[in-house]
């Protein structure tokens, strides 16, 4: 498995290569990044400056070298807008986006497991119907809407919780569970179909032959198993996670990175964009390799 | 085509032929005639916008500003209210369609045709070359999309060319993994090795011999990527990177709308709803069609 788990390795730091090569091109994609920053008071010698002091006047593979060898020191660049280095702003963003996705991320895959597992052992009852119909509606309406939906009843109309920003845990009831709702039908989906495909095993049945509590051979036995399959998806739905955040943290007014991209994005600050993007790249390649590598740990059977 | 696929088709028939009136029961069935009637709805709206719309989407009243819609005590002269501009709603939900519908046409034709290229290719061929396309594929799979949307509206500013390529860049990889799994269980079918024994080339097997047998996965996938499509769409206009204003889309009036959620909630609800209806329209025509075409493909 060493040999098996260097190859993949190697492969992840390759995908990434590639990520970066892909982003550079698209930032210059539309010719010079410095165009950007034309205003009616600069003048061609700032600009000129400006390319100097970026290096933006070598040539493209030096710029790559430098871009690259920039990311492996931690180096994101500096925004255009706020001055600042892009690492700065990142880190003081990311607590909040990891709080508000980690939340989300727990209760929107365990509500999806234990319905999942409730749908499938009750088949085609009411609880198996309103599941899939929760999973349709999930997967149908847009993200940013349900949220603006849910300030409207609870926080406009009922005044109950906070409409936007951070502060007291309240402000967290509405964008976690907004969040969690459109985790939840991908998860939901595969869990009940592989939980199917678990209950209708040998096992489960020797299990059930031996005389097992229901409720154990379904949450013990069955339940290791089934969600071996689901694992496979943990990378578009951890995806997903970062799609979701980056939508209701705008729609929410939320100070996390994904509200720092959309900021950054109608002002037109590429290097934040760029920073941002590259730092989810490594964190999505990384997300991956460890699921592979997870996946391979609990089924044996799979090699890397 | 020859007889390993042929037969199949054959034994339907007879099944059709001992049952003539159920032949167009599928047709009639609501799974089919509701998502149906959404999505003709849907275009009509888009290829007639001038002639259904009440007003014009971009004409401003300032007489006519933030009217509740005609339900909620407002007027008939405008059934869905109007917007901060006094805008008609129901007037740029209906120009708004030709945005969405437009844009998930042109990116559908770009990601199927790309997608398709690489899985067969991939597929077909094998090799190294299959193992980089693939691998290719699933970065592509596993990295949000918006991300990449984003920071091409950064760059290239925000147009109806940036939406289209920015949501085709990564898009075209659910088309390429499908496809390259359906090429995988044909490549060693008897009428494949056929073809190769009498001396067609392999572009000929790819084009003639494999394609005609993935259309029917292909039309799935195209059918469910259509709702999809104008999610992303709707989304990237909701956050500022879509089709600038002063067009109407449905992303950026719920945007227009958020900040007036407390005294004005109809500028957002019926954009979002719309999306909504032809997202699920276009899911379930998809499930229709996979039930009617290739029920192994639960999966997508």
């Amino acid at each position: 498995m060493g040999r098996q788990l260097v190859i993949r390795l190697l492969q992840s730091i390759l995908s990434l290569l590639g990520m970066s090569l892909l982003i550079f091109v698209l930032v210059r994609l539309s010719g010079d990044p410095v165009d950007l920053m034309r205003t009616s008071t600069t003048t061609e010698a700032d600009l000129a400056n400006i390319r100097a002091q970026w290096g933006l006047d070598k040539s493209y593979p030096e710029q790559y070298w430098t871009f690259v060898s920039g990311i492996v020191r931690g180096d994101l660049g500096t925004s255009l807008i706020q001055r600042r280095p892009v690492t700065t702003m990142i880190g003081e963003a990311l607590p909040n986006s990891l709080s508000l996705a980690g939340l989300a991320f727990v209760i929107g895959i365990g509500l999806a497991v234990v319905l999942g597992v409730l749908a499938a052992t009750n088949r085609d009852s009411w609880l198996d119907n309103g599941v899939k119909f929760l999973a349709i509606l999930g997967q149908a309406l847009p993200g940013f809407w349900v949220g603006i939906v849910a300030i409207y009843v609870f926080s406009v109309y009922w005044h109950l919780l906070p409409t936007s920003g951070v502060g007291d845990p309240s402000h967290y009831v509405l964008p976690v569970l907004t969040l969690a709702f459109f985790l939840m039908p991908g998860m939901m989906r595969l869990v009940r179909s592989s939980m199917l495909d678990v209950l209708g095993s040998e096992y489960v049945k020797l299990a059930r032959i031996k005389g097992l509590p229901e409720q154990t051979v379904i949450w013990k036995h069955a339940l290791r198993n089934a969600l071996i399959a689901p694992l496979t998806a943990a990378g578009a739905i951890f995806a997903s996670l970062i799609t979701g955040a980056v939508i209701l943290e705008t729609v929410f007014a939320w100070p996390g990175v994904g509200r720092l991209m959309v900021t950054a994005v109608s002002g037109r600050d590429f290097p934040v964009v760029q920073g941002i993007t590259l730092m989810v790249a490594v964190v999505v390649l990384a997300v991956n390799l460890l699921v592979d590598i997870t996946y391979a740990y609990v089924d044996p059977r799979i090699r890397l | 085509m020859d007889v390993a696929v042929g037969l199949p088709e054959l034994v339907a028939e007879e099944v059709r032929e001992s049952r003539p009136a159920r032949r167009w029961d599928v047709f009639l069935q609501p799974n089919f005639l509701l998502p149906a009637l959404v999505l003709v709805v849907l275009v009509t709206c888009a290829l007639f916008a001038g002639q259904v719309a009440p007003y014009d989407p971009l004409q401003t009243s300032l007489t006519a500003r933030l009217q509740p819609p005609a339900f909620a005590g407002g007027t008939s002269a405008h059934l869905l209210g109007t917007d901060k501009l006094g805008r008609d709603v129901l007037s740029r939900i209906i120009w708004g369609a030709r945005v969405s519908l437009s844009v998930s046409l042109l990116v559908i034709l770009i990601t199927a045709t790309i997608g398709t290229t690489l899985g067969i290719v991939g597929g077909y061929l094998g090799g190294f070359m299959d193992a980089l396309l693939m691998r290719i594929t699933d970065v592509s799979l596993a990295f949000p999309g918006i991300l990449i949307a984003l920071l091409l509206a950064v760059t290239m500013g925000p147009s109806f060319t940036t939406v289209v390529l920015a949501v085709s860049l990564l898009g075209w990889a659910p088309y390429a993994r499908l496809i390259r799994g359906e090429v995988l269980k044909l490549r060693n079918a008897d009428f494949v090795l056929q073809a190769r024994i009498i001396g067609c080339s392999p572009l000929r097997i790819m084009a003639t011999h494999i394609f005609p047998n993935v259309v029917n996965p292909l039309l799935i996938l195209s059918t469910i990527s259509v709702g999809l499509v104008i999610l992303v769409e709707s989304a990237l206009s909701y956050l500022g990177a879509g089709i600038p204003p002063p067009t109407a889309t449905w992303g950026s009036m719920v945007s227009d709308g958020r900040g007036l959620i407390d005294t004005a909630w109809w500028i957002s609800f019926f954009p979002g709803m719309a999306i909504g209806m032809v997202v699920l329209a276009g899911n379930y025509l998809g499930d229709w069609l996979r039930d009617r075409l290739d029920p192994r493909l639960r999966q997508i």
